[in-house]
């Protein structure tokens, strides 16, 4: 009997002192703290934190809600007691919802006069433009070369049977790039036509999976997957080469941009209302489009800068350069037929 | 435990009133799952932005009586397929020791802490059109063409859920068949009785607890099954977990959302309590003998094929998805796992690997000492309860397991939010939220097995002059030890795994091995890739350490198992 408690204290004992040393003291006290609220990609170099964080004797803090529309919800379900000071990673996608709740107080940087004016939300600035980003298709170079398949150049092309099976898309009632694309063709297309092409698309084997993870690292022949063709971003392509392994120079897979095509997403940072730190969010936000973090926030986060005077990448310019216009939606459209467009999507694809 | 009311009359087996049992168990539960659910409920249904007008879609259209029933479906079809090919082997765990036991248990257990897009790229790994499976096939001669075709739908859902519960339901039936009394089945033979008939009449009634408790975890693990119906699935199956989501954060309709959410835990409650109830009726017998079973050449060619479908089944995906971890496009290389500790980036939140395995193992390691003694108190409490009552009880303190994730997180941002309990940002509710997860396995494990003790045992014992607590360390931690075990696995596991309610409360500077390979997982790159398929095998290889060593927490005088 003695042997068992004493494997039962064995047990007990240091699982205890486990506990005490991962729980002991939260957070550091005693100096100021500005809290970060972000979707997941977020992320940033340290020196640049750290030097606003002394400049400003401020801790910064960061909490993650997993992505930008379970970030949205959950700031607007916290908004009478703001977990933050400061959002970013609302995009154009569901920035109306975000109005709707009236999130936001407004701000205007001065640093936005280095913004073009296409990039930014509205006249009230209640958010501020921080970077953007193009959802487009991606294509697989070797595995299309393989295949004797032309690059196809227009979206039409896609529903052409020889591209039959070799597509894959995100479901938009999912997948923030999904709904990007969505909204691309609606204005690709026309409100009446979008949905003859997704029916072509969907008798020619359009594949739909349920987020961007998905179709990239297991749909996409690149990792082995079936379909050379992809719903992903402008960036994807430099991503590949900058952080490719073994190292190459070249990139492995290139970007289908017709005009209207892709879907410009821009991604927002706004003042919580409800901060007891104001003045310090507002220094936050012109430290995020200040040039050194606009200049690295590209190879971060795989996003193009809203700030005319930063420089990006060399690898952008070369595998992720996007010449043609992007679909032009606007918010308030957006906002209004959204869901009818979910909807009428879901009916004509999948059931 | 108290040694009250040890007079020298009849004591009952643990002179405790229920209710001081319970009372840990259900304030944990009623603070931290309830409280919380019925806060962000209330807010989605009568908050500001909620209109009722958001309600009609449920009434008006019979999608949602369509995705009930089918959630409803594949998990009751997932639960019956992970029992029938969980019997064999939990016949071989419980009668049969041999070299590599207890490294097996651990590794065919990996699978229940894996995230789905991991094992949807581990799927994709061994059957995909270059994957393992079709790369060794197409060096036959005449084989051209990836011979396997792997596709989303209905058979991967099915597949995946067996995939990730036949260990847990294969150790759960195992405990308790380990500590069926031999000599029954033995005087049945000599009395004339077949194989057939003793199994059917003997074993089955016997096991009839822990095959239960088996079947219903496993059912409502698939009943809130959310990765795998979305990723492996397809887009044309949903489940209500799914909808609750795509409700919150797509169409951003939360009474409708909250409906659906209190739609699954209704069904969750129900489903428990009449399993509680019915698991009551079980015949005791255990009394803790070791049955012996002989290994002759027959069973030995039955030993082997069981293991050896067991592992196919289980394993071979995890050792294509390692294989993928050591393989970039350039050959073999350990660039991807030499790389992981870099920080080239200089980035802000890196997370290094170690600190990914130690907040994971810190997180796993309190969340399973709680859930050890709250599972515990749950089952003995639960059990000296009426009836009707206890199976209520039980059911609420069980309801962890059916709760909608990403609701719950929700709720915790909303409710703890002031002081006192000013939780928000803390480890403290990612404690909480790990414990919530893992300890309905510990209380469903050893409630099984309290069920199937012989109360002859401590009648026994009392005779012999033991008090209550020496009633309880001498009679019921043996048999119910082995449980225990088990259950502290599954809550280890789920801790290790937890990727639901944590999503939303997570803190970057602390995160966990699934965090991680997320975090890889989510930007282009061929490294990026391959240092989320090591972060995958690390995870993989220090769960099954962890597994091995508490599979070592068994008393010794207890045989093994």
């Amino acid at each position: 009997m003695r042997s068992r408690l004493a494997l039962i204290l064995l047990l007990t004992v240091p699982f205890a002192l486990f506990a005490l040393s991962a729980c002991g003291g939260d957070d550091s006290s005693g100096s100021k703290t500005l809290t970060l609220v972000s979707h997941d990609s977020f992320n940033i170099s340290e020196d640049l934190l750290k030097q606003f964080e002394k400049d400003n004797s401020v801790t910064v803090k960061v909490l993650k809600k997993g992505d930008a529309g379970a970030m949205v919800t959950s700031l607007i379900f916290a908004k009478k007691n703001p977990e933050g000071d400061v959002a970013f990673g609302v995009d154009n996608t569901f920035l109306s919802r975000a109005f709707d709740a009236n999130l936001f107080v407004p701000y205007s940087s001065p640093l936005l006069t280095k913004v073009p004016n296409d990039l930014q939300a509205d006249g009230s600035n209640k958010v501020t433009p921080i970077d953007y980003g193009y959802v487009n298709f991606n294509y697989d170079i070797a595995a299309l070369k393989n295949a004797n398949l032309p690059v196809p150049q227009r979206l039409e092309d896609l529903t052409d049977a020889k591209y039959k099976g070799l597509v894959a898309v995100q479901n938009p009632a999912s997948s923030s790039p999904g709904l990007a694309f969505l909204i691309a063709t609606v204005d690709y297309f026309g409100k009446d036509g979008y949905l003859a092409w997704w029916k072509q698309m969907r008798d020619n084997g359009l594949v739909v999976v349920d987020s961007w993870e998905t179709a990239y690292n297991t749909n996409f022949t690149l990792k082995g997957g079936k379909q050379p063709i992809v719903l992903s971003y402008a960036t994807s392509p430099a991503f590949e080469q900058m952080f490719a392994e073994p190292k190459r120079d070249d990139a492995p897979t290139g970007n289908i941009l017709p005009p209207k095509g892709a879907f410009r997403q821009i991604e927002y940072a706004g003042i919580l209302r409800g901060t007891k730190n104001e003045a310090l969010a507002r220094k936050f936000i012109d430290f995020l489009l200040s040039k050194a973090v606009q200049e690295d926030i590209p190879g971060q986060m795989a996003v193009y800068p809203v700030s005319s005077e930063a420089a990006v990448p060399a690898a952008f310019d070369k595998f992720s350069k996007v010449e043609a216009a992007p679909a032009k939606v606007s918010a308030a459209d957006i906002a209004s037929n959204r869901d009818k467009w979910i909807a009428d999507w879901t009916s004509t694809v999948l059931r | 435990m108290s040694r009250r009311g040890s007079t020298g009359q009849r004591v009952a087996a643990i002179n405790v009133a229920p209710w001081a049992l319970l009372a840990l168990p259900l304030a944990f539960v009623l603070l931290f799952l309830a409280y919380p659910l019925q806060s962000i409920l209330r807010e989605s249904l009568f908050g500001e932005s909620a209109s009722f007008h958001d309600l009609r879609p449920l009434w008006s259209d019979s999608y949602y009586l369509q995705r009930l029933w089918f959630t409803a479906w594949q998990a009751g079809v997932s639960a019956v397929i992970t029992l029938s090919l969980a019997m064999p082997c939990a016949y071989v765990f419980a009668h049969y020791d041999f070299r590599g036991k207890a490294l097996l248990l651990a590794v065919v257990t990996i699978p229940f802490v894996l995230p789905t897009v991991v094992v949807a790229v581990a799927f994709s790994a061994l059957l995909g059109p270059s994957g393992l499976a079709n790369s060794a096939l197409q060096q036959f001669p005449g084989v051209d063409s990836a011979p396997i075709d792997l596709s989303n739908g209905i058979w991967l859902i099915l597949a995946a859920h067996v995939f990730y519960n036949v260990a847990l339901a294969s150790r759960m039936i195992g405990a308790s068949w380990a500590t069926i009394d031999p000599r029954i089945g033995e005087a049945a033979a000599v009395l004339g009785a077949g194989r057939i008939e003793r199994f059917a009449r003997i074993t089955l009634p016997q096991l009839r607890a822990a095959i239960l408790a088996a079947g219903s975890l496993v059912f409502l693990f698939c009943f809130t099954s959310f990765g795998v119906i979305l990723i492996l699935g397809g887009p044309q199956y949903s489940t209500i977990e799914t909808e609750i989501y795509r409700e919150l954060v797509f169409l951003f309709r939360p009474p409708l959302a909250a409906a659906l959410a209190m739609i699954q835990l209704v069904v969750t409650f129900g489903f428990l309590a009449v399993y509680s109830h019915l698991s009551r009726t079980s015949t005791a017998t255990s009394t803790g003998q070791r049955s012996r079973v002989l290994a002759s050449p027959r069973e030995r060619v039955f030993v082997v094929a069981v293991i050896v479908l067991l592992l196919a089944f289980t394993v071979t995906p995890l050792l294509a998805l390692a294989e993928r971890s050591v393989h970039s496009s350039g050959g073999y290389t350990l660039e991807f796992y030499r790389s992981l500790g870099e920080n080239t980036r200089r980035q802000a939140l890196f997370i290094t690997p170690i600190r990914a395995i130690w907040n994971s193992l810190s997180f796993a390691a309190i969340a399973t000492t709680l859930a050890l003694p709250l599972g515990t108190l749950t089952a003995y409490g639960v059990q000296k309860l009426r009836r009707r009552l206890g199976a209520l009880v039980e059911a609420l303190l069980l309801l962890p397991l059916g709760v909608s994730a990403v609701t719950l997180g929700l709720g915790f941002i909303i409710t703890f939010d002031e002081a006192p309990l000013n939780l928000r940002g803390t480890r403290w509710l990612l404690i909480v939220a790990h414990t919530l997860a893992a300890y309905p396995f510990v209380a469903r494990a050893v409630g099984a097995q309290l069920r199937s003790i012989d109360p002859r045992l401590r009648e026994a014992a009392r005779v012999l002059g033991e008090g209550a607590a020496g009633v309880f360390l001498r009679v019921d931690l043996p048999l119910i030890w082995r449980s225990m075990v088990v259950g502290a696995v599954f809550a280890f596991a789920a801790s290790m795994g937890e990727f639901g309610a944590t999503l939303l409360i997570a803190r970057p500077e602390w995160p966990t091995l699934p965090l991680a390979i997320f975090r890889h997982l989510g930007q282009p790159g061929e490294l990026n890739y391959g240092q989320a398929l090591a972060m995958s095998t690390i995870l993989m290889a220090v769960t099954g350490a962890g597994f091995l060593i508490i599979d070592r927490l068994r008393v010794r005088q207890l045989g093994t198992f």
